[in-house]
């Protein structure tokens, strides 16, 4: 079993009017084989949370840690951590042009394994997965992204978190932009990659929809850049019913 | 990309009498249309980048040529078609007497396809009726035309299908040189001609390339010289009836490379397509000028140059004009250009003029981006565990593969991947 925890967590970024602070101590541990949401209103930091643990440079810590079984996060560099096992299904993927699917997944399965995959199997791997969420064969042949509607751009993700097989997964909003067809398809997949790798998900969501398909074990309120609340799947429930206005009362 | 500069019309949009826009070219036609419009007038005057000799608003086709260097005015570094050029560096191409003895040899071999292929090689006299059929349109280009006495005539005979002929032109010495080539590609003949440059030159070299009817030829000019090579090469093409030139310049090695090449759309049917992929490194400066003249009705061109650019004071430019004259209708045409500039201290100019003096075309269209490397791309591919260098590698190497591809010749297109690694390879030390 594999623990990432996040401790007291301090994130800003530079903006023209200096540093704001956007994460203000977020405590959070998550063990392989669970599934936590976080949900909160827009504004709260959720994203930012999701962007850190990645390390996207635009982010600055300015206290606290996260840890991956007790190894410093916040000392590896970007790549390092994916090395490591951490995977970020991103809220907008980037399009890269000149480089095509099949040349980036295969280059970047290589470097996270630290070998190249056995082509054989590779390609059969590939080919499965990407029939499994529905993906047009010949995306297989496109540039990373290029011209991918949104939805097409999240199932692309989802494959990549198949075939990568992290320890654990933040999913920044994965759900935005999907219809339910699209969403039963992503669900689908990272139910998958939970059962079959015992991975570790950290749902990041505004809506509650999701939660329909992916089954969170524990469900955490962020208001304000930080935890405001924490429970099981139930708190979800009366989040459907109420929305978040009793925290930003609060708040 | 963040920090880019984009300039495009649709291929096939309208174009707006009037209408202006930074590094567009208005023909006097379109001058004196635009004058009607409140928008013309003085500023549709103040964004025209026209060429010649101090005619403010002159057209492309207004260009004055000569053989001979002495109409040319000295050069002052103020001309349109010279400003960006460091003549300083030419080591003298533009003011000194070349000499044709001391210019790259010239070897030409078939290297794929039919090797008995009876490719014609010869020195002809420079009276011959083959040579000097486009003349010169600079002072560089005349004074190569003026010190050499002969050239070497490549003839691709009519039998040629998809065969492969090398010219090697080697350089040993930087003495201001001259060298003129002329490449034919007789009636229906279909090939590659690869002019191959390498070694050490001070080099001013006229190409004239002759498209007989229904010829087919993709030119693949390569400038990998040495460190210290100056070369300015006016590479002037004359396309017949239903001819195909297809002219990829790739340019990656020298001081000053200064690469002029020119398509005559002289004839109904014609098609020119025109590729260029340069690497510009700390202090070189690559320069390439393209000229599309649209005489013709019913032919089509497609332009596309992209280029690299890494370290201090590494300097690109790239012009692209396009004529469409009055009796060129039905044209079909478009323009790009692409830069990457990876470090900083880098530049790229460039610069599209398009003039347009006929509106019963198919289409004409331009766009050029200058950009910075992404980092968001550095991002998305580092947080899939692929390193840094890696990853900048797979994003540079994507952007020039566009135009590697193009040249369809798989011994070439792999010796410039392997030239591109070996430049990225650069970065990183």
């Amino acid at each position: 079993m594999s623990t990432l925890e996040i401790k007291d967590l301090k994130v800003g970024i530079e903006t023209e009017q200096g540093h704001k602070e956007i994460l203000k101590g977020v405590n959070l541990t998550i063990n392989t084989g669970e599934t936590h949401a976080i949900m909160g209103p827009n504004g709260s930091g959720k994203s930012t949370l999701a962007s850190t643990i990645a390390g996207h440079p635009r982010y600055i810590v300015t206290g606290g840690e996260i840890l991956l079984d007790g190894e410093n996060v916040l000392e590896m560099s970007v790549d390092e951590r994916a090395k490591a096992g951490l995977f970020l299904a991103m809220q907008y993927p980037v399009e890269i042009p000149g480089v095509t699917m099949t040349n980036f997944l295969r280059t970047a399965k290589t470097a996270i394994d630290g070998e190249a995959p056995s082509l054989r199997t590779w390609t059969k791997d590939v080919k499965g997965a990407m029939e499994k969420l529905r993906i047009d064969p010949d995306f297989a042949a496109r540039n990373v992204n290029e011209g991918f509607s949104g939805g097409e751009k999240k199932r692309v993700e989802i494959l990549q978190l198949e075939l990568f097989k992290p320890k654990f997964a933040v999913l920044d909003e994965t759900d935005s932009g999907l219809d339910v067809d699209a969403l039963k398809i992503v669900s689908e997949g990272v139910n998958r990659a939970q059962e079959e790798n015992d991975m570790g998900t950290l749902l990041i969501t505004h809506y509650t929809r999701i939660l329909r398909y992916i089954k969170p074990d524990f469900v955490h309120v962020f208001v304000d850049g930080h935890v405001a609340e924490q429970g099981g799947p139930e708190l979800a429930d009366r989040l459907e019913e109420e929305g978040y206005d009793r925290y930003l009362a609060k708040a | 990309m963040a920090d880019s500069i984009i300039t495009d019309r649709a291929k096939g949009a309208p174009l707006i009498a009037g209408f202006t826009e930074e590094g567009e070219d208005l023909s006097p036609l379109n001058l004196a249309a635009s004058n009607l419009s409140p928008l013309g007038g003085d500023a549709a005057k103040e964004h025209s980048h026209g060429g010649g000799f101090g005619v403010a608003d002159s057209s492309r086709a207004g260009r004055p040529s000569s053989f001979d260097p002495n109409d040319f005015p000295a050069l002052t570094g103020r001309e349109e078609d010279w400003r960006f050029t460091p003549l300083k560096r030419l080591k003298g191409l533009h003011s000194e007497a070349l000499s044709a003895a001391a210019a790259p040899a010239i070897e030409v071999k078939v290297t794929e396809g039919n090797l008995e292929l009876a490719v014609g090689v010869e020195q002809a006299a420079k009276s011959d009726a083959r040579v000097g059929f486009l003349a010169p349109e600079d002072r560089v280009a005349a004074n190569a035309f003026a010190a050499v006495e002969t050239a070497t005539v490549i003839t691709v005979p009519a039998e040629a299908d998809g065969d492969v002929i090398v010219a090697s032109i080697h350089g040993g010495n930087d003495t201001p040189s001259a060298q003129h080539i002329v490449i034919i590609g007789e009636p229906g003949a279909r090939a590659t001609v690869v002019l191959d440059h390498s070694g050490l030159a001070v080099l001013s070299q006229n190409v004239e390339i002759d498209l007989k009817e229904g010829a087919d030829l993709n030119v693949v000019t390569l400038q990998r010289w040495d460190d210290a090579a100056v070369h300015a090469s006016d590479q002037q093409a004359r396309i017949g009836r239903d001819a195909h030139l297809k002219h990829t310049a790739v340019s990656f090695g020298g001081d000053v490379v200064r690469v002029t090449p020119s398509a005559r759309l002289s004839a109904q049917g014609g098609e020119a397509e025109m590729f260029g992929l340069y690497f510009a490194d700390a202090g070189q400066h690559l320069e390439h000028r393209l000229f599309v003249d649209h005489a013709a009705p019913k032919c089509t061109s497609n332009v596309l140059y992209k280029g690299a650019l890494q370290g201090e004071a590494a300097h690109a430019v790239w012009i692209g004009d396009v004529l469409i004259r009055k009796e060129a209708t039905g044209t079909d045409s478009y323009e790009a250009n692409k830069n990457l500039v990876l470090t900083d201290g880098a530049r790229a100019d460039s610069v599209p003029n398009l003039e347009i003096e006929t509106g019963a075309i198919d289409g004409a269209g331009h766009s050029s981006t200058t950009g910075r490397f992404d980092d968001e791309h550095l991002f998305y591919l580092m947080a899939r565990g692929i390193d840094e260098k890696t990853a900048r590698r797979l994003v540079v190497r994507g952007f020039l593969n566009e135009i590697i591809q193009k040249i369809g010749v798989a011994s070439i297109e792999e010796q410039l991947s392997e030239a591109i690694e070996a430049e990225l390879a650069q970065t990183e030390n």
